[in-house]
């Protein structure tokens, strides 16, 4: 994969859809596996599924999302970008996934297939901007 | 995501086609819903041919589970493969749900 791919979506569930294709196909021209890539869809719509609930209070936001293949294309890196106010998604505590189903809250549970599914995942404040960088590295 | 319902004399059987995920996912459990409303006490769930889960439809599977076992009823899963098995052992929800190989084997373990 050369170069870096950019699109901007309206920040509302009806375009889980279009997010999720859009970044299918990068990863599958960058070359994805497929279980890699089933984690990155999981991991992505984690991460959009909780801006479009929290990141704007008064709808009419945006998400945006990049993906390119770091210097030695070893690795496909997926960032994702709102405008809300700051907020460190990855500061949330993982979920107690030993508990009974009678008295699991499923909350946080997102967090965490962000977390596991990635090989790194960080947060910074950029340009007003929340972004939350994933990073799958190349596996064969 | 499809929903399919077919009656079996042990359970009724819920085969799930497609995605569970943050859009699809109340349309699953409204509709298992509904059959528990109705009466049902053992469902099972085909996964065979689910190409996706996020933890928006394990949230749904374990609201339809404990409503059902609110009426001492049970939900087993069947044919969890491939990427959504991973999903259910990263989350833990593969101990909490009874899972089996086949319809069959999950409707025999019903009958017991």
């Amino acid at each position: 994969m050369s170069g870096t791919f950019n699109k901007i979506f309206a920040a509302n569930l009806d375009k889980l859809d279009e997010i999720t294709e859009f970044v299918e196909e990068c990863a599958d021209h960058f070359g994805l596996e497929a279980k890699q890539k089933f984690g990155l869809l999981v991991a992505l719509e984690e991460a959009f599924v909780n801006i479009c609930s929290y990141a704007y209070p008064n709808n009419g936001g945006m998400v945006e999302v990049t993906c390119h293949a770091d210097a030695d294309a070893d690795s496909f890196v997926l960032e994702i970008l709102d405008s809300g106010s700051p907020f460190n998604v990855l500061s949330l505590p993982d979920p107690d996934i030993s508990l009974d189903i009678e008295d699991r809250d499923i909350g946080g549970l997102g967090v965490y297939f962000i977390r596991r599914m990635t090989d790194a995942v960080s947060y910074h404040r950029q340009n007003d901007k929340n972004v939350l960088k994933l990073v799958l590295n190349r596996t064969s | 995501m499809t929903i399919e319902i077919k009656k079996e004399s042990a359970a009724l059987v819920v085969k799930v086609t497609g995605r569970m995920d943050a859009v699809t996912a109340p349309e699953y459990e409204k509709k298992v819903n509904e059959l528990i409303a109705e009466g049902e006490t053992n469902v099972v769930v085909d996964f065979e041919q689910l190409e996706y889960i996020s933890s928006a439809g394990l949230r749904a599977l374990l609201a339809t589970a404990k409503r059902i076992k609110g009426k001492s009823g049970n939900i087993l899963l069947a044919n969890i493969k491939g990427g959504v098995k991973e999903v259910f052992d990263i989350s833990g929800f593969g101990t909490i749900f009874p899972m089996h190989d086949s319809v069959a084997s999950a409707l025999s373990a019903l009958v017991g």
